[in-house]
């Protein structure tokens, strides 16, 4: 029977050999994951259902992220119970403050996900992996905990969208406008509990960052995954890392699909989310004159190496505009020394730019860069809800780290174009 | 499974960041959590919200964050049940593992206003505006969800049905 890559990768994973959407299937996971804010609750659930071992120490990823460097006691004694819990169980892959970033920067970095796996996270942003060829979904605490014991956890094989882009990008257009785009055709809920696979000529054509930088968004239309299959690009940036084998699964040409989608790129703009929900796109030209307090260059969205490097690109030799305020934050800490070497730090702070050490940032308005009452950011990270980055009567507008870096030169929303 | 609550209403895409934002994340428990519960939404609800009040909402509630302080916050808040058009994925599993249970009815959804009292009975779904006298059936849910959520959530159920004794 024809599968897509997601029914594949889930089959495998439940011993079976057929799946079909709407299955309720019991799933190894090959890999747990859980950050400072979700881990703690996860721990709790784990010490409850009177878990007294970790199913495996080489599959849970503990990933101090969000409030670190610890921004109060409070967040330091959160921290504090996912380092003692790692350490009791010999958790393989804690990284501590300083050898570490952002989870779903770090996990595809150091290749502890590889194609064909099977990760759940507790975490909404987990879906980042799907750009490897991997099954990857955010879910609560609760179900990380019983996870972490039991190394498996129940699922609803979902139904698959696929995407199909076609054409050649336009100048300044890249994965995340592509997926802003997407987004904006979807709607916020348009892909709830369903696959979204993304194909066609123009992702095969993407770099990995660019890829990563999709998937990561496809839960902003409430999708359980996002998906590509791997390619040369995939394989190239897998045997770099891993030394595990890969399991490369790919859609069957006569797969069941709920919905294909055809995505002519050729005239779309870069895209900008408007306040308050990233599906609310407009294209650059219909912006308007939008004058920025903020700018955030990071994030587990665009905290790579190639978004950093872009936003250097544009702000080499130019500054960052009086009256706005640029925070650059690089995604982990190999991305930060390399763009040390590269000498692109050293152009962010001339153009001046402050460095924030890597972690979510502002992201979620809970660390490092929150705003105040009335004003305004452009941010290259996922969501723009209200209050997201700060104060309820803030507001958030999401583009590429090229529009972002553009726009703190010229202290409005605007394109590299315009300089 | 008989409930009976008075409703606060709440529109479409209520999102895990106006539920219980990020800056209150800096700690897991749950009373704590429930002090912030829609804070910059309904600045009043938490000091106005009696035990057992009812959440009807529109579609896609829940939608962001993976966070389950999100529907534990809202439980610790008091409130029983949840009745929207549509949840969002991750907050619809959450709810469950932790013991709220959430219903889908698009009618009940439209139809029911802020401060209509209304009961639910969770085994058939059937949920009743007592207010106006209307009925409306919500997709029932499946057996075994209903179990953990009598049970009290996922930890409770696990424990009780002994899943928990394998490879510990």
């Amino acid at each position: 029977m024809p599968m897509t890559i997601t029914e594949k990768i889930l089959a495998r994973h439940a011993n079976l050999e057929y799946v079909s959407p709407g299955d309720l299937i019991e799933v190894n996971v090959d890999m747990a994951l859980a950050n400072d804010i979700t881990a703690p609750l996860a721990i709790k659930v784990f010490k409850e259902v009177g878990a007294r071992k970790v199913f495996d120490p080489q599959k849970i990823a503990l990933i101090p992220d969000h409030f670190v460097p610890n921004k109060d006691i409070e967040s330091a004694e959160q921290a504090k119970v996912m380092r003692e819990f790692s350490a009791q169980h010999q958790i393989v892959h804690y990284y501590e403050v300083g050898r570490s970033g952002i989870e779903h920067v770090i996990l595809p970095e150091m290749g502890l996900v590889i194609p064909g796996d099977l990760v759940i996270g507790a975490d909404s942003h987990t879906c980042t992996y799907g750009a490897l060829g991997v099954f990857s979904s955010g879910v609560g605490s609760t179900d990380l905990g019983v996870i972490m014991a039991t190394g498996k956890t129940w699922l609803k094989v979902p139904p698959t969208i696929k995407l199909d882009y076609e054409g050649s990008l336009p100048p300044w257009v890249e994965g995340k406008d592509l997926i802003l785009y997407t987004l904006g055709k979807l709607g916020i809920d348009g892909a709830n509990y369903k696959s979204l696979e993304f194909s066609g000529a123009v992702i095969r054509g993407l770099s990995m960052d660019q890829r990563f930088t999709m998937a990561n968004m496809a839960v902003e239309a409430g999708a359980k995954n996002g998906i590509m299959g791997p390619d040369e690009t995939t394989m190239a940036y897998v045997a770099q890392r891993s030394n595990r084998r890969p399991s490369i699964f790919t859609s069957d040409p006569d797969a069941g699909y709920e919905k294909v989608i055809k995505i002519e790129v050729d005239k779309i703009e870069p895209q900008i989310a408007f306040p308050h929900s990233p599906a609310n796109v407009r294209p650059l030209s219909q912006v308007g004159d939008i004058t920025l307090d903020q700018v955030f260059i990071g994030s587990c969205t665009n905290g790579r190496m190639e978004d950093i490097r872009a936003a250097a690109t544009i702000l080499k030799d130019r500054k960052v505009a009086k009256g706005t305020r640029l925070i650059v934050i690089p995604g982990s800490q190999s991305i930060y020394r390399r763009a040390i070497k590269e000498g692109i730090i050293q152009t962010l702070i001339d153009a001046g730019a402050v460095i924030g050490p890597p972690c979510c940032g502002p992201c979620l308005g809970g660390h490092l860069g929150i705003l105040a009452e009335g004003e305004r950011a452009i941010s290259t990270s996922n969501r723009n809800f209200v209050g997201r980055m700060g104060h309820p009567k803030s507001e958030v507008y999401l583009a590429s780290p090229a529009i972002a870096a553009a726009s703190a030169v010229l202290g409005r929303i605007a394109g590299p174009e315009g300089l | 499974m008989k409930l009976q609550g008075r409703v606060w209403k709440f529109g479409d895409n209520v999102d895990t960041d106006l539920i219980i934002p990020a800056r209150f994340l800096n700690v897991s428990d749950k009373d704590e959590l429930a002090r912030n519960c829609f804070t910059d939404l309904r600045p009043d609800f938490v000091n106005k919200v009696s035990l057992g009040d009812f959440i009807v909402a529109g579609e896609n509630f829940g939608c962001g964050s993976s966070r389950e302080h999100a529907p534990l916050a809202i439980r610790s808040a008091g409130i029983s049940v949840i009745i929207a058009r549509s949840f969002a994925r991750i907050f619809y599993r959450n709810a469950f593992n932790i013991g709220l249970p959430i219903l889908e009815s698009k009618e009940a959804s439209t139809s029911i206003e802020e401060g209509n009292r209304v009961s639910v009975d969770l085994s058939t779904g059937e949920i009743v505006n007592t207010d106006t006298g209307e009925r409306y059936f919500a997709r029932p849910i499946p057996d075994f969800m209903r179990e953990i959520v009598g049970n009290g959530g996922l930890v409770e159920y696990i424990k009780k049905k002994g899943l928990a004794k394998q490879e510990m």
